[in-house]
């Protein structure tokens, strides 16, 4: 990102780009591994989609770090409660969703998706007051408590929707592929896809070229200057914390639709990974939570298909490499 | 004072609650012979113990593990392949210790050279991280651990029940192989957590102690953080193993429900908060309370639930229902560290202290 209007005065900051490039490079190095060039196509393209589904899910959890320096154990309970969101909409709506018209299935779809984030936004608030506003600053406190927060939400799923597993259905004109010479890509990927750079171009443009951005970079680093400023750093980082819970429950949303079925302990599982994916990219940094959600997907990906007895621990072993490398992840956040 | 390693309980009402606790367990078989009481008897020293062995970790380090579970999988794991390769003898129980206790205390050096070097927060993701990995691999590995169904095994001659050692007309009491499996968890556990005492109250843990108040003082002053939070962490793993081993035998079988489910970390961690983090004697107390309640309580649940159904409200049968148990815990778990930081245990030493 070159700003040519740019004073050259100040000396920029050494860019650290090998990280960037490490998706792009573990991706050419799979090719003669996996040999034919349309199963390379297809699995490069399904580690797209779920990297950028991954991102969705962890871009919350890693802002809400870095900015308010919480941790959010619960942070799974988003993503499964914006998945049971969407299923009140998109069920009784069936015909619509099997409609094979793709206006007809975005319009009910769209709707879907974002009473999914308002409800894990407004979800978000209640969490912020109620668990997170009496320890802040306090990790071990702040522990304990959203791993609390994570057992109820589980358990009131539970009770509300019952046990089993909910089937979701892709809808109809968003299923099947694109076939272009003998490469298959299926198109819910490519929505995905898209949908995630959305979200991070979203994220990147709000936090580097807004005021609002501005204001929440300076919170970070000197909070009791802002404040005397006259801001208020406390509403900013409540915020924060919504627009997290509501982008959890739209990747929740969308790992839904991809596994087409909703299940209470999703949040567990999801918790999980999106973990790694944090510790890998570095707590904190949203560059990192990108690479590293590309990476644990085409580890799972390529993985799944050379070794698929090692696809189990993959993202493990991914996480320990990495931390080998780099011991607080591939873009460490210095100012703490 | 100095089984108790110069550490009393400091409060006469928690004194005599932990007597009352003790002197309970060492007559269990006598007094409450039923099935029940004894599995739950057994259940309360077990957990004693793993509950002591993870305060060390949270309480007097201050780091969040959720691997606990995974280093006491191990040892019922170790203590349960052993047990069925090997046959029920007395070479294969020692085969299962001396792989079972190394293997954890390599892992959990491992995890703390990892990621105890960085911040506590580090180590809490790690940790659950490892230990859903190990979780899947426990249940994917059927050759090895049976997979999801775990691994049943016969015990020795001499622990059987069918073994009596002391026939009933002696004394009124029939001492066969279970009540002597029953002693041996007991005086085990009892050990392990007077050990772990003696661990605390050490300049050891006195180290832990100013580590937790303010790392960053306590490298100043000359320690090594990290080494003295990888020791910490690799004696609660060999604590947290030999707890497993005593769980395997006890229940002759070792599977990924009853040794490495992830609620079974949220029990100890529910368990370490109610009684109080930090003072060791809070393990007891914790897993005494909590094991009745969810032994005796739950059907008492049950009983709420079918009223509210027959009663016609809306909702309440549901949340109600035993199986939703644990919704109730997780309200009391956030409860209890909001408003009790310090537990039982602290609120007797200190009842007029208001919560912080």
């Amino acid at each position: 990102m070159t700003d040519l209007a740019a004073p050259e005065a100040l000396p920029k900051p050494k860019r650290d780009i090998l990280p960037a490039l490490l998706p792009a490079i573990l991706a050419l190095a799979m090719l003669p591994l996996i040999g034919s060039g349309s199963s390379w196509v297809t699995l490069t393209v399904a580690s797209l989609a779920m990297g950028m589904m991954i991102f969705i899910m962890a871009s919350g959890l890693t802002l809400v770090f870095g900015l308010m320096d919480v941790l959010n154990f619960g942070h799974g309970a988003f993503i499964a409660v914006g998945a049971y969101v969407a299923t009140l909409v998109l069920l009784p709506l069936a015909p619509y969703v099997q409609a094979d018209s793709l206006l007809t299935n975005l319009a009910v779809l769209a709707p879907a998706a974002l009473l999914s984030m308002a409800v894990s936004g407004a979800l978000g608030l209640v969490v912020e007051r109620v668990l997170i506003l009496p320890v802040y600053g306090q990790h071990l406190k702040q522990i304990l408590m959203t791993t609390g927060g994570l057992i109820v939400a589980e358990q009131a799923l539970y009770a509300l929707w019952g046990p089993q597993i909910i089937p979701l259905p892709l809808p109809a004109s968003l299923r099947g592929s694109f076939i272009i010479g003998d490469v298959a890509i299926a198109k819910y990927r490519l929505l995905a896809m898209l949908l995630g750079l959305v979200v991070f171009a979203a994220i990147q443009l709000v936090l580097n070229r807004t005021k609002i951005g501005l204001l929440i970079r300076a919170g970070v680093e000197n909070r009791e200057m802002v404040e005397a400023l006259g801001y208020r750093i406390r509403r900013l980082f409540l915020g924060v914390f919504m627009v997290g819970s509501g982008l959890a429950g739209l990747g929740g949303v969308m790992w839904a639709l991809y596994r087409e079925q909703v299940h209470a302990s999703m949040g567990d599982d999801l918790t999980v990974l999106v973990f790694i994916v944090v510790i890998i990219g570095g707590l904190g940094s949203i560059g990192g939570c990108f690479i590293g959600a590309l990476l644990v997907a085409m580890v799972a990906n390529y993985g799944g298909f050379l070794v698929p007895k090692l696809a189990l621990v993959s993202n493990i072993l991914l996480m320990v490499a990495i931390l080998m490398w780099r011991p607080r992840g591939l873009y460490a956040v210095t100012s703490r | 004072m100095m089984i108790l390693s110069g550490d009393p309980p400091r409060s006469r009402l928690l004194g005599i609650l932990l007597v009352v606790i003790i002197a309970a367990l060492a007559v269990a078989p006598f007094v409450f012979p039923g099935a029940k009481a004894m599995n739950v008897a057994t259940k309360i020293c077990i957990f004693a113990a793993l509950v002591a062995s993870y305060d060390l970790l949270l309480g007097y380090t201050g780091s969040v593990s959720f691997a606990h579970t995974m280093f006491y999988g191990i040892g019922s794991y170790s203590i349960a392949i052993a047990l069925y390769s090997m046959g029920p003898n007395w070479t294969a129980v020692a085969a299962g210790v001396v792989t079972g206790l190394p293997l954890a205390m390599l892992l959990a050096l491992g995890i703390g050279l990892f990621s105890l070097r960085v911040e506590a927060i580090f180590f809490a993701m790690i940790t659950l991280a490892v230990a859903s990995a190990f979780l899947v691999l426990a249940s994917q590995l059927s050759w090895l651990t049976g997979g999801e169904d775990g691994r049943s095994f016969q015990l020795p001659e001499l622990l059987r029940p069918g073994t009596v050692i002391i026939p009933k007309d002696w004394f009124g009491f029939a001492i066969n192989g279970r009540v002597l499996t029953y002693y041996l968890i007991f005086v085990a556990c009892a050990a392990m957590i007077l050990a772990l005492l003696r661990v605390v109250n050490s300049p050891f843990g006195r180290v832990l102690q100013a580590i937790r108040e303010n790392r960053f003082r306590a490298e100043a002053l000359g320690f090594r953080t990290v080494f003295h939070l990888t020791y910490a962490n690799c004696l609660a793993a060999l604590v947290a193993a030999s707890a497993g081993m005593l769980n395997a035998l006890w229940l002759r079988y070792a599977g990924p429900d009853t040794s490495l489910s992830f609620s079974i970390m949220l029990d100890i961690l529910l368990m370490v908060v109610i009684g109080g983090m930090g003072t060791m004697y809070g393990a007891i107390i914790g897993a005494t309370i909590f094991i009745l309640a969810q032994n005796y309580l739950q059907a008492l649940m049950g009983a709420a639930s079918n009223a509210a159904a027959e009663a016609g409200l809306p909702l309440l049968p549901g949340l109600l229902h035993p199986d939703r148990w644990l919704l109730w815990l997780g309200l009391l778990f956030i409860a209890s560290v909001y408003f009790f930081p310090t537990g039982v245990v602290g609120r007797l030493r200190n009842p007029s202290r208001k919560p912080s």
